[in-house]
């Protein structure tokens, strides 16, 4: 009698095995791979060119062998962790406020009709305006309605983005309902630019960015020493203009006069600059900022405007050489340098007392341009390198003990059959990291004390198999019958046990959060790997054992 | 026959209702209970569900509580909870304190400038200080998970129910269910009843106590469905103990061995990992203990219909049912 199945069958049983033993094969060696990987992304990156110490982290790891690794989360390598939300409705005041203008100029075009106007004060996001004449409201409305625009955006088709209603003597316009949706949407991605192109240009590994619900972003940094220091460089708005000094003052309570503000100096302490509201050149027209040096060898910013910026400044200089400017960065004055000479092309440098570090930082901020928003964080999380390392010791000697322990147990229950159960057990291992690793996917403590769980509840199946096996060989089956019965019959169990957890961990997946759905993920894959292990891999194994053997009779 | 380690003997025969009063009555009243101390005791909420920070130090001096207490005197924070962690991973000069801080002002979490202060002061008690981990989390996050964990647990039972029903029947689901919600609301109250911290981490454990659980009594249920088509006469009652009987090897092995690994992960896994696997543990312990005793004995209380016709119209009973040896 043999135990028959097909040779795609067992073929693809094997093949099966050997991918998963070859692509969990690197996380064996993590550092020696990373290495590999990150010399090979370096040198992808200087298109070739190999420093001698990228050569030699290259040879580390042969290139023929799988080298995608499992990504550690942040509560294994340690690093920060943000939840951010974005004050999306900051950028409806903003655009309200600016309507103001245009609101004013298109009244007065029909001022005969609705008489004198003024702004009200009113919430922010809200544009109030009293008109003189009540019998004029018609006129005034259909006036700011022709201000309004179609909504660009996909669900707001035919709509307008103004909503102009009447209260009494008033107008009030505000951002029509789908407006705000799709000005959200411009905000979330704008901050999800910004924030990504500051987070990299600090250089850190695989920085998670992400859009959270609707006006959230998560940001973790693996590597980096803290929440603090990751919020200075996402947090600050880095807005950055030149503008007319007025005047210099100690005085804190100086009277600035009407469109002037009083602005303290970052580096000269009680030093205050009366500065024109009014921008001569602002920020946005900046495209470029680099970290350098001043003719005395401190750290400065050298930056380069774009066209109409640089003619603006050229402008600007030509016409007050002898005078101080200010350039202000949020709302401080960094330095107000004497124009020497008109500068023409549209390049300059900014000196302070900077340090290295902070003229980096700086030029940083203004590359990647202001936020939209204001950002709250809701959540912080600093993780430590050695606490991450600690917990990765104490889960992998934890997985280690529990399985021995339970191979252990598996072969004094089921002797030549429980080793048969270990070695699917050693390949469901294997398994769960290459599906990982091919996947992408993240290692959490959580997710270890997964990939613990499955390995109790592996054998679960090969146990439902086993015991069934041994009820069939009492009830006088032959050998061979008794072990495919017990293997049909155990079916139905394991497969709605194994759906019914596989719902708990897709739940976990789509509710969880961060390290728990780290968890869901290495569960989930675990039964699945389990199941095909447990089933598939020890029936292969019994059948080549029980072909070659050819036992009259079986203890299991 | 070779030797082989047995957790059963090879045929049982136990009338695992005879005792009902005791078990499943004592199941009721440990209910009972748990909800008393979650009521009355409450729950040591964790910072993801209450807000507020946590600060775990790691020092080479040994960690004196109330030296730490009285280097953050005066400063304006809300409650200080300071516990000593000890773990057998930990080296011979590692010292771990948690210090859970909530803000003064229960609307806001705590500010930067108040964090720094607390490392400050704690730095000047003892040099040798690390903060390793610093976790905050503000009120309007920690209300939310709230709600979203509540939300978890509800849909996977329902979402378990509904795969029950369809699988077998819904005497059988209700029974799984309750049977489910007995594990959990019983752990929930031991954590209420020690006062371990509960956090986002336990809530994770609890579902997977739903998703483990429901294995176990899945498999009562399917030997149950299986005898129910062979033995056609005889009573609900005695087609439940021999099928629970028939299974119980099985039972046992598997909550051994998923004992096993949970326990080598609640000992070695670490502090930061311990109130999970602890979680998970118990859950296990009862999952079985509720698989035996709980889950069929609500589905004896219903009762079955046990006529011929298929449930529903439906043509035929279940696949896996059927396969003829």
């Amino acid at each position: 009698m043999m135990l028959y199945s097909p040779l795609w069958k067992r073929l693809l049983i094997l093949a099966l095995c050997a991918w998963g033993i070859l692509g969990a094969l690197p996380n064996m060696f993590y550092t020696k791979v990373e290495a590999h990987n990150d010399a090979v992304s370096a040198i992808e990156a200087a298109a070739g060119v190999a420093t001698p110490e990228q050569t030699a982290a290259l040879a580390e790891w042969p290139s023929y062998v799988p080298s995608a690794l499992v990504n550690l989360g942040l509560d294994l390598r340690g690093g920060a962790h943000l939840l951010a939300e974005v004050q999306v409705s900051d950028v409806y005041a903003q655009r309200i406020d600016s309507l103001w203008p245009d609101v004013r100029d298109a009244l007065r075009d029909v001022r005969d009709q609705v008489g004198a106007v003024r702004r009200m004060p009113s919430v922010p996001g809200v544009l109030r305006v009293s008109v003189g004449n009540a019998d004029g409201m018609a006129a005034a409305v259909a006036a700011v309605q022709a201000l309004a625009t179609p909504v660009v955006s996909l669900t707001g088709v035919g709509q307008n983005d103004l909503e102009v209603t009447t209260e009494g003597q008033e107008i009030v316009v505000q951002l029509s309902e789908p407006e705000r949706v799709a000005t959200d949407t411009r905000t979330m991605q704008q901050s999800l630019e910004i924030i990504r192109r500051r987070v990299d240009a600090v250089g850190t590994r695989e920085p998670t960015i992400q859009r959270e619900g609707t006006d959230r972003i998560l940001i973790q940094v693996p590597g980096l020493g803290s929440a603090a220091e990751l919020k200075a460089i996402i947090g600050t708005t880095a807005k950055l203009t030149f503008n007319t000094v007025i005047g210099r003052t100690t005085n804190p309570a100086a009277d600035p006069g009407a469109r002037n503000s009083l602005l303290a100096s970052s580096d000269e302490k009680d030093v205050y600059y009366i500065v024109a509201d009014e921008p001569v050149v602002s920020g946005e027209e900046l495209t470029d900022a680099q970290p350098s040096f001043d003719q005395n060898g401190r750290p400065a910013v050298s930056f380069k405007f774009n066209v109409s910026g640089a003619r603006k400044f050229g402008e600007y200089t030509s016409a007050n050489i002898g005078q101080p400017f200010a350039i202000v960065l949020d709302d401080k004055v960094i330095s107000a340098p004497t124009i020497q000479s008109a500068i023409q092309g549209g390049s300059g440098i900014i000196t302070g007392s900077f340090t290295t570090e902070e003229s980096t930082n700086l030029a940083v901020l203004l590359r990647a341009g202001a936020l939209p928003a204001k950002m709250n964080f809701l959540e912080e999380r600093t993780i430590g390198p050695e606490l991450g390392q600690d917990s990765i010791d104490a889960g992998k000697t934890a997985a280690i003990i529990g399985m021995v322990a339970v191979s252990l147990f598996m072969f004094a229950s089921y002797g030549l059959f429980g080793l048969f159960a270990n070695v699917a057990l050693v390949i469901n291992m294997a398994l769960i990291f290459a599906v990982l690793s091919a996947i992408g996917g993240t290692l959490t403590l959580p997710g270890i004390a997964g990939i613990v769980l499955t390995i109790g509840m592996a054998v679960d199946a090969n146990v439902l198999v086993y015991e069934r096996i041994r009820e069939e060989l009492r009830i006088h089956k032959t050998t061979a019958r008794a072990i495919e019965i017990g293997y049909e019959r155990a079916m139905s169990a394991i497969v709605d046990a194994n759906i019914t957890t596989l719902i708990t961990a897709a739940v976990l997946f789509f509710l969880g959060a961060g390290p728990v759905r780290g968890f869901a993920v290495t569960l989930g894959i675990g039964i699945v790997t389990s199941v095909f292990t447990a089933l598939w891999v020890t029936r292969f194994i019994i059948s080549v054992w029980f072909n070659w053997r050819q036992p009259k009779e079986i203890v299991v | 026959m070779a030797w082989r380690l047995r957790l059963a003997p090879e045929k049982t025969n136990f009338d695992f209702f005879r005792h009902q009063w005791l078990t499943f009555g004592g199941s009721i009243l440990l209910m009972l209970a748990a909800f008393l101390f979650w009521g009355t005791e409450g729950l040591n909420y964790g910072i993801d569900f209450k807000g507020g920070t946590t600060l775990r130090t790691d020092s080479s001096q040994a960690v004196d509580v109330g030296g730490y207490r009285t280097a953050l005197e005066g400063l304006p924070l809300g409650d200080v909870v300071i516990t000593e962690v000890f773990d057998p991973s930990f080296r011979a000069d590692q010292h771990v304190a948690m210090i859970r801080i909530s803000s003064a002002d229960s609307d806001e979490a705590v500010s930067e400038d108040g964090l720094a202060q607390v490392k400050a002061a704690l730095s000047s008690y003892d040099p040798a200080i690390k903060f390793v981990s610093e976790e905050t989390v503000g009120p309007k996050v920690s209300g939310e998970l709230v709600y979203s964990s509540v939300l978890a647990v509800a849909v996977t039972s329902i979402g378990i129910m509904l795969y029950i029903w369809m699988r077998f029947e819904w005497q059988f689901a209700l029974g799984g269910v309750l049977a489910l919600l007995h594990d959990v609301f019983i752990t929930v109250g031991i954590f209420a009843f020690f006062q371990i911290k509960f956090d986002l981490t336990i809530v994770a454990a609890l579902l997977t106590i739903l998703g483990y659980s429901i294995n176990d009594t899945v498999v009562v249920f399917d030997r149950l469905r299986e005898n129910l088509v062979k033995y056609k006469t005889m009573p609900l009652r005695d087609v439940m103990n021999l099928s629970v009987n028939e299974t119980l090897s099985r039972t046992l092995m598997t909550s051994i061995t998923t004992l096993i690994a949970v326990g080598s992960m609640m000992v070695f896994g670490g502090d930061v990992i311990r109130g999970f696997s602890f979680a998970i543990f118990m859950g296990v312990l009862l999952g079985t203990y509720s698989s035996v005793y709980v889950a069929k004995n609500i589905v004896l209380m219903i009762g079955l219909d046990r006529s011929e016709k298929p449930k529903g119209g439906k043509p035929s009973d279940h696949e896996f049912a059927n396969i003829e040896a």
